[in-house]
């Protein structure tokens, strides 16, 4: 049954294969916003501020088609907020001044939500928005794209849109059969728990075929078992040849599944590169740990005079150095 | 039994009202907005008036009936989008302030004194000078006090026993047609319908001849205004059916429960949300016309507790359900003037006027809505695990 259902429904790119992927990244370049032979998603000059803070600023980033991408980064980096950008549910500041995105071709710096959901970028969300008061099939069935019941028109003649309804339902059943919610079916969503409305969420952003699916924090309060299970989805999603943009926390998932990794800190984009190195590299850990993980605050020596101003020193000349560095691009 | 036989003949006279019709079919529109689509619309009673002005204005000038009640949907199709357009894309409490203070400016440009020509300012539009081109359409004949071929008035006068048997079964009726309708797919399959369409035959014909209904004094062709009325609140509760059985109303649905989860599976939200305003808003104008017909065209009388009153029905009945509208208003409007009736009958006049009977029924309507939203917030048809989740 499930081989049946992992059967893929996009041409495959040869990209299933963890060895030619290994290749392909292997040829990208590890600095933050670094070229991709292939991007998807490209993305200039993108600024969000909300007061006189800096939310986001991302100067250039690509996206590879294809493959995991992994966003990864530190709370209030900016992460979410630049799902939210790109996918038109928020407006950059810097809009009209320099930004500038484009998916698969198609500029999108003016395009509403929805449009870009219809271009085949779709996406999902941190706290999951499953319509609770709506049963899991009806909410599949909203999934879909270009309905023609949706039309004012045309919806109060059954006979105009009987057939379409009977092609969704059955491609809805086929995703509920895959991510095991078939039982399910004409539960309503809010008795879902947790985790399966994570899951219905992301089967309902593929009703719509999309090229590329970008998920926010999907693991977040998942439990371990079903953790396991997404992680297989996304992946076997990769190996259907969609494109997954995806935001985590958790380093053990992104290490286990990405492809290539971004990392932003404080609204930038720091640091870009495969999995396994990208977490040594030095700008990661000092966003992720802070620039003194390796001193032990609960060591008691610490609280001797000696060792806390060798700290401040050292703090001191790290702002001072900050600054300079702050200065420079302003003059620039 | 004389005067409880009163206390239900008033009752009945309002349960069967073009008014109580053309209220219905206003809530028939309020609930896809507020309903289905969640839309906070606080000034249902405008569209109502400007549908009703639209029609009289036009008739009373002396343009084709066609045209007056053109121009009224157009007035109501105006008002949506102007309403709309700004509001749609902001929070829902927007559409909510916006919506009762502009039915407070229809109102009162109407009361104006500049515009008596049109509006005859707060005096209105006296029925006679628009009504004619209706009644004229009548097949009724004169009737004043016969439907078709019956005449029902002294049919059970004066044999108590067959009033009680009656009620009963009345009772039984209604009790079986709610608890079906509310176990959903009342109507599915051939029989299921046809004993549903017999149950609803049948206790219509009991009440006809258990609560004799005097005709309206206004010398209006009372049963023609009627007829009309509730056969539009049918065809209004059918057309509901087929547009929210749909994918369309999937969609609303959808949006009453998460705007931005609509709009990241690639939906116009804007575009639907406008889409039901101006759908129930033109069911709106369509109430105030049949509102107008039997009576005038009053600013006053089509003011915000108007549209209190058409909440009022919408929660009792049940939001989101296709007969709630229709219920709602049934047994809003019956029991509020039961209320009225039997506080004036037993209770003494040194404790409770008449003109206070009035108030204190709407007092107890206040108060019944707010039992409801507390007590019963899904209405007597609605689905309680629709709600249940939506905290």
């Amino acid at each position: 049954m499930s081989d049946q259902m992992a059967s893929p429904s996009v041409a495959p790119r040869g990209l299933a294969d963890p060895a030619a992927r290994r290749e392909l990244v292997s040829g990208f370049e590890a600095t933050p916003g670094s070229g991709k032979p292939d991007p998807i998603l490209v993305v200039d000059n993108i600024v969000r501020q909300f007061g006189g803070m800096t939310a986001v600023d991302v100067q250039h980033l690509e996206v590879q088609r294809g493959i995991i991408t992994a966003l990864i980064g530190p709370n209030g980096a900016g992460k979410t907020t630049f799902f939210n950008l790109i996918t038109g549910f928020d407006k950059p500041t810097s809009a009209g001044k320099g930004a500038h995105w484009a998916f698969d071709g198609r500029t999108l710096d003016k395009t509403s939500a929805s449009s870009v959901a219809r271009a085949g970028m779709v996406r999902t969300f941190q706290l999951t928005k499953a319509l609770s008061a709506m049963t899991v099939i009806e909410n599949m069935m909203l999934g879909a794209q270009d309905q023609a019941g949706e039309n004012l028109f045309k919806s109060m003649f059954r006979g105009t849109w009987r057939k379409q309804e009977r092609e969704i339902e059955a491609k809805a059943d086929e995703l509920l059969a895959r991510f095991k919610l078939h039982e399910k079916k004409d539960d309503y969503a809010g008795s879902l728990s947790g985790g399966q409305r994570k899951l219905l969420e992301m089967a309902r952003a593929l009703m719509s075929d999309p090229k590329m699916i970008m998920l926010d924090e999907p693991m977040a309060g998942v439990n371990p078992a079903l953790t396991q299970s997404l992680l297989g989805h996304i992946q076997s999603l990769r190996d259907e040849g969609m494109t997954v943009l995806f935001v985590e926390h958790d380093m053990h998932v992104v290490r286990h599944i990405s492809d290539w990794v971004a990392v932003m800190a404080e609204g930038r984009l720091v640091a870009e590169g495969p999995a396994e190195s990208v977490m040594s590299d030095q700008a990661v850990i000092d966003a992720y740990l802070g620039a003194h993980h390796d001193t032990d605050l609960g060591d008691d020596a610490l609280l001797s005079d000696e060792t806390m101003e060798e700290l401040a020193e050292q703090v001191a000349a790290e702002e001072a150095e900050r600054e300079a560095e702050e200065e420079a691009e302003g003059l620039r | 039994m004389d005067t409880i036989q009163f206390i239900l003949n008033g009752m009945m006279r309002e349960a069967l009202s073009p008014q109580t019709a053309a209220v219905a079919i206003a809530v028939i529109g309020l609930n896809i907005h507020f309903g289905f689509t969640g839309l906070i619309n606080i000034g249902q009673s405008a569209f109502m008036l400007l549908g009703a002005y639209g029609f009289a204005i036009s008739v009373w000038h002396g343009l084709p009936m066609v045209v007056g009640l053109a121009l009224g949907f157009g007035a109501a199709f105006v008002f949506a989008l102007i309403l709309g357009a700004p509001t749609l894309k902001l929070r829902g409490d927007y559409l909510a302030i916006v919506t009762i203070s502009a039915a407070e400016i229809i109102r009162y440009v109407g009361r104006s004194a500049l515009l008596t020509d049109f509006t005859g300012s707060a005096q209105g539009i006296p029925g006679s000078q628009y009504r004619d081109p209706f009644t004229s359409l009548s097949f009724f004949g004169g009737g004043q006090f016969t439907l078709l071929p019956f005449n029902y008035t002294d049919v059970a006068d004066g044999a108590a026993w067959v009033r009680i048997i009656g009620w009963v079964l009345v009772v039984a009726c209604a009790v079986v047609l709610i608890q079906r309708l509310r176990r959903g797919h009342a109507f599915a399959g051939l029989g299921q319908a046809a004993l549903m369409g017999a149950l609803i035959i049948v206790g219509i014909f009991l009440l006809f001849f258990l609560f004799p209904v005097p005709n309206q004094r206004t010398g209006v062709n009372g049963w023609w205004v009627r007829f009309i009325a509730w056969g539009l609140v049918l065809l209004c509760t059918l057309v509901v059916y087929l547009l929210v059985r749909s994918p369309w109303g999937r969609l609303l649905r959808g949006i009453r429960e998460d705007e931005d989860a609509i709009r990241s599976l690639g939906k116009n939200v804007f575009s639907i949300k406008m889409q039901a305003l101006i759908i129930g808003g033109l069911f709106g104008a369509l109430g105030g016309i049949v509102y107008v017909l039997p009576a005038s065209v009053q600013p006053d009388s089509m003011g915000r507790s108007l549209t209190f009153f058409c909440y009022t029905a919408l929660l009792l009945g049940g939001a989101a359900t296709i007969f709630g509208p229709l219920l709602g208003s049934i047994l809003f409007f019956a029991a509020r003037i039961g209320i009225k009736y039997t506080a004036a009958a037993y209770v003494p006049d040194s404790i409770m006027n008449n003109q206070q009977t009035e108030q204190f029924s709407y007092i107890v309507v206040g108060v019944a809505l707010m039992l409801i939203v507390i007590f019963r917030p899904q209405g007597i048809l609605g689905n309680k695990r629709e709600l249940r989740f939506n905290v």
